[in-house]
């Protein structure tokens, strides 16, 4: 998990460490709590004062939860078209591609994880809202049909505001498209984990996202059909608290647990090792 | 609800005075409508031009006009000796999804459709074609019953979109959109779809992964309302400047579809859209669906699922 590991580096005179340039400090969306950077890295960029679970990057996950140096990234020259020749829909591409790099919405990967050799999927929410269009839809499909032959395991990370409404129909069908996919896992016997970071909802949640043999999700993410804001529009009442978060959905049934992010590896390993046979890691054993 | 179009209005016009030379004649008991032939001849040629030219905006009010057949006019006048089938047995019954056994040229059928209302009354009960969990589920209940004594399922789709809604979402909106989609593309018997209005989003497509996909003429498809789209894009999803926009924009027409290699044939709608003839309108989709089925009913299940999956696999449009 190199990613958040602290850099060694030689420990600074007292007097210099005093004068941290103001871009190093970061603020807590949800708590407004201030704190180094590099102190929220460190703890997952999750919150030390509240445990709000920060919006971190696909790449972030993929080192969160695979082995240090175990992964490779699949199919990265997918690239959006523009198919309905959708009004902006190529300047937005450029703009997201500037700001989060390649591979659209979402990073696929072989590796391992606990040792075991997994086949994952994260979605990116800095890239047009984790949108899923076609690339999406076709970058999760290739993983999924990857992990039917080989038999490894699938684990999907989920952050979407929903479909892309630029590819229109065809952003529709992924979703049918990718549960076609998990269909086929199922009945292989290839397990399947799902994780909801916030948000997740409409067309992803409404697919694959929802499909996983464990659903989990990090705390306080908002996962749903409809954004709060539709919802809201529509019954034209306010909210109650707390609606749409991961713990409404666990009371409601709808996940398996809610996990903090610093426990999603030891978990998902737990998961995995019990639906494809495997012992138990060890020192896991509990009491 | 959409019950008179703008653009539909010189035809209107001209079947009025149609109507009262004709109520003239008839009071007069001679004289006959002899005259009417030229008008009548004017009518259809003005139906036809109006509809040969419907931009995608027109096509979306088209789709949604209350006086074009539901799922249970489709049932009357496409089906026969139907037996509706109620409740999710999980929860409630849904009445914005209808289903139950039915015959198709004889053959029994399970069919099952989203079913809007033409008053406040039944809307209110339809919950304007709008579904529940519960309405999915029991969907995917008639499927799983249709499997299992290897009958094939018909779905008729028209919905603005499922329901957003507080009690949708504590009883699982997403899952039981999500399981529908992953059990029709396993589902061990012929499946034949028909957007017969209005196919939005996820809560469309939970009733559409099937072997053959057909629209109607005058059926659009989407991944979102022309409006949230352009509330999304263009903040403002009121105005029909940019409703236009949005359903010029998301490609949603039939003909799209067809472009785009999302479904496999248009159904014809007669001159002037389903609304003005729904005998018509029945018999071109009596005719397809048989068709479908016949074709389907050669293959056996384990092929019929392979061919849904790839077909299914094969949609999407990206640079490699
Ligand atoms: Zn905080």
């Amino acid at each position: 998990m190199a990613w958040f590991r602290k850099e060694k580096k030689a420990r600074q005179p007292r007097r210099e460490r005093l004068e941290i340039p103001a871009d190093a400090w970061e603020k807590c969306e949800a708590c407004a709590h201030t704190d180094l950077r590099e102190k929220f890295v460190r703890n997952l960029n999750v919150c030390p004062s509240c445990d709000y679970h920060r919006r971190i990057r696909a790449s972030d996950y993929v080192a969160l939860l695979l082995d240090d140096g175990s992964w490779e990234e699949l199919d990265l020259d997918l690239k959006s078209a523009d198919p309905l020749e959708f009004p902006d829909y190529p300047q937005r591409l450029n703009r997201a591609i500037a700001k989060v790099g390649e591979g659209d919405a979402v990073m696929t990967v072989e590796g391992t994880l606990g040792a075991m050799p997994i086949n994952a999927a994260v979605m990116d929410f800095a890239f047009m809202g984790g949108s899923m269009g076609s690339v999406v839809g076709e970058k999760i499909a290739r993983l999924g049909q990857r992990s039917v032959e080989r038999k490894h395991p699938l684990i999907i990370v989920s952050a979407s505001g929903g479909a892309r409404m630029q590819e229109g129909a065809l952003s529709l069908m992924q979703m049918a498209k990718t549960s076609a996919v998990l269909a086929q896992l199922a009945e292989r016997g290839v397990p399947y984990v799902s994780i909801l970071t916030n948000p997740t909802t409409g067309g992803v949640s409404a697919s694959y996202a929802m499909l996983g043999d464990a659903i989990l999700a990090e705390p306080g993410a908002v996962v749903g059909f409809a954004g709060p804001r539709v919802i809201k529009q529509t019954i034209g009442q306010d909210l109650p608290q707390g609606f749409q978060t991961a713990e409404f959905l666990l009371d409601h049934g709808m996940l398996d647990a809610v996990v903090h992010r610093k426990q999603l590896k030891r978990t998902v390993e737990q998961l995995l090792r019990h639906m494809s046979g495997q012992p138990a890691s060890t020192g896991w054993t509990s009491p | 609800m959409g019950t008179s179009l703008d653009f539909e209005k010189p035809i209107i016009e001209l079947e009025r005075q149609i109507e009262e030379i004709r109520k003239g004649a008839g009071k007069q008991l001679t004289g006959g409508t002899d005259g009417l032939e030229p008008l009548e001849r004017r009518l259809a040629a003005m139906r036809a031009e109006v509809y040969k030219n419907l931009t995608p905006y027109q096509r979306v009010q088209v789709a949604r006009n209350s006086k074009r057949p539901f799922t249970l006019d489709y049932i009357r006048l496409v089906l026969s000796d139907f037996v509706e089938l109620h409740g999710d047995r999980l929860y409630r019954e849904d009445a914005a999804i209808v289903g139950g056994w039915a015959r198709l040229d004889g053959e029994t059928v399970m069919i099952i459709g989203h079913q809007r209302g033409r008053d406040t009354k039944e809307n209110l009960r339809r919950n304007f074609g709008m579904p529940h969990p519960e309405g999915y589920r029991k969907a995917l209940r008639l499927m799983k019953l249709a499997e299992k004594f290897h009958v094939p399922v018909i779905t008729f789709i028209d919905t603005p979109g499922a329901w957003a809604g507080l009690g949708a979402e504590e009883r699982g909106q997403s899952e039981a959109i999500a399981r529908n989609l992953f059990e029709m593309s396993r589902l061990e018997t012929p499946i034949v779809a028909t957007v017969i209005g209005e196919g939005g989003s996820g809560g469309a497509l939970a009733l559409g992964v099937a072997d053959r996909v057909l629209m109607l003429e005058n059926a659009i498809y989407s991944v979102i309302t022309i409006e949230g789209c352009a509330a999304i894009l263009w903040k403002d999803g009121k105005s029909p400047e940019m409703k236009e926009r949005a359903a010029t924009a998301l490609r949603l027409t039939a003909e799209d579809l067809v472009r785009l290699k999302l479904i496999d044939e248009i159904v014809p709608e007669p001159l002037g859209g389903a609304h003005a003839n729904h005998e018509e309108s029945a018999r071109a989709l009596q005719a397809a669906l048989v068709r479908h089925l016949d074709d389907l009913r050669r293959y056996k299940p384990e092929k019929l699922v392979r061919r849904r999956r790839q077909k299914f696999l094969h949609m999407g449009a990206f640079a490699e």
